[in-house]
């Protein structure tokens, strides 16, 4: 138990830091690599609660493929490269205000209504059981999901497309 | 364990994704903010499905992962053509819709 909560401490550390590090930093292709490190802590948080299929397609899907999309996106839009200064709006300080008017609200609630709720000890569900439950009772969702990812593909390919 | 570490966590990374796509200005960065606040949420839903011992959240996760793809990958085709059109992904400067 105790060595669950070191890693949750690292996780949970590596994560703000680096969701931090994305909203500051002023260089677009360092935001894309803390990016990394941030996706990395959720798959890990993901293992810790057991759900091994999530965490393993956390890192295929996100790192894998979307962190590559944004640098795509990066260098197609020939973002400068180094130091910039124009990335963060004027208005900064309402965006700072609501976020932490979100996070109290948010944190308040949780505290009052999960104060000292525990995770069962064993909360492992393997990937057996994951892939049961989508193709029995979750088919028609993960059939439309498909759909949706086809149409998305479509939909990028005609909007990027030159002509 | 408790689950409130996981939901605590998960809040922290929501409001911090909110003052990116509020706060940032370059499209690229917008969309990654984005993707900050879909993460959060998929912290919730893996560990509301843990507490409850069921697999459902897990595969709302899933389904989470998925949109989000698609949602990247439309989104960058977006800012793709607005820079085509604009030369620039300045969010402050696209403002023909202003009165």
């Amino acid at each position: 138990m105790v060595a669950q909560h070191i890693a949750f401490g690292v996780i949970a550390a590596t994560v703000i830091v680096g969701a931090l590090r994305v909203v500051t930093t002023g260089n677009v292709v360092h935001a894309a690599l803390w990016l990394v490190g941030v996706l990395a802590g959720v798959g890990a948080s993901f293992l810790l609660l057991g759900a091994e299929f999530v965490g393993v397609t956390q890192i295929l899907v996100y790192i894998g493929a979307i962190i590559v999309l944004f640098l795509f996106g990066i260098m197609l839009t020939r973002a400068p490269i180094g130091h910039e200064l124009r990335l963060t709006s004027t208005n900064w300080g309402v965006a700072l205000v609501v976020a932490l008017a979100i996070a109290g609200v948010l944190g308040y609630t949780l505290i009052d209504a999960f104060g000292s709720g525990k995770l069962p000890g064993d909360t492992r569900q393997l990937t057996a059981s994951v892939g049961d439950t989508l193709f029995q009772s979750y088919l028609v969702p993960f059939e439309v999901v498909s759909v949706l990812l086809l149409a998305a593909l479509v939909g990028a390919i005609v909007l990027a497309r030159k002509d | 364990m408790l689950l409130n570490e996981f939901l605590l966590l998960g809040a922290a990374l929501f409001a911090i994704g909110v003052y990116g796509v509020l706060a940032r200005r370059n499209g690229v960065m917008v969309l990654m903010s984005i993707e900050l606040i879909l993460n959060a949420v998929n912290i919730n839903l893996v560990a509301f499905g843990a507490a409850h011992g069921t697999v459902a959240g897990q595969i709302f996760a899933l389904f989470v992962i998925t949109v989000a793809a698609a949602e990247v990958g439309v989104g960058l085709a977006i800012v793709i053509m607005l820079y085509r059109n604009r030369a620039s992904i300045d969010f402050d400067e696209v403002d023909a819709l202003k009165g």
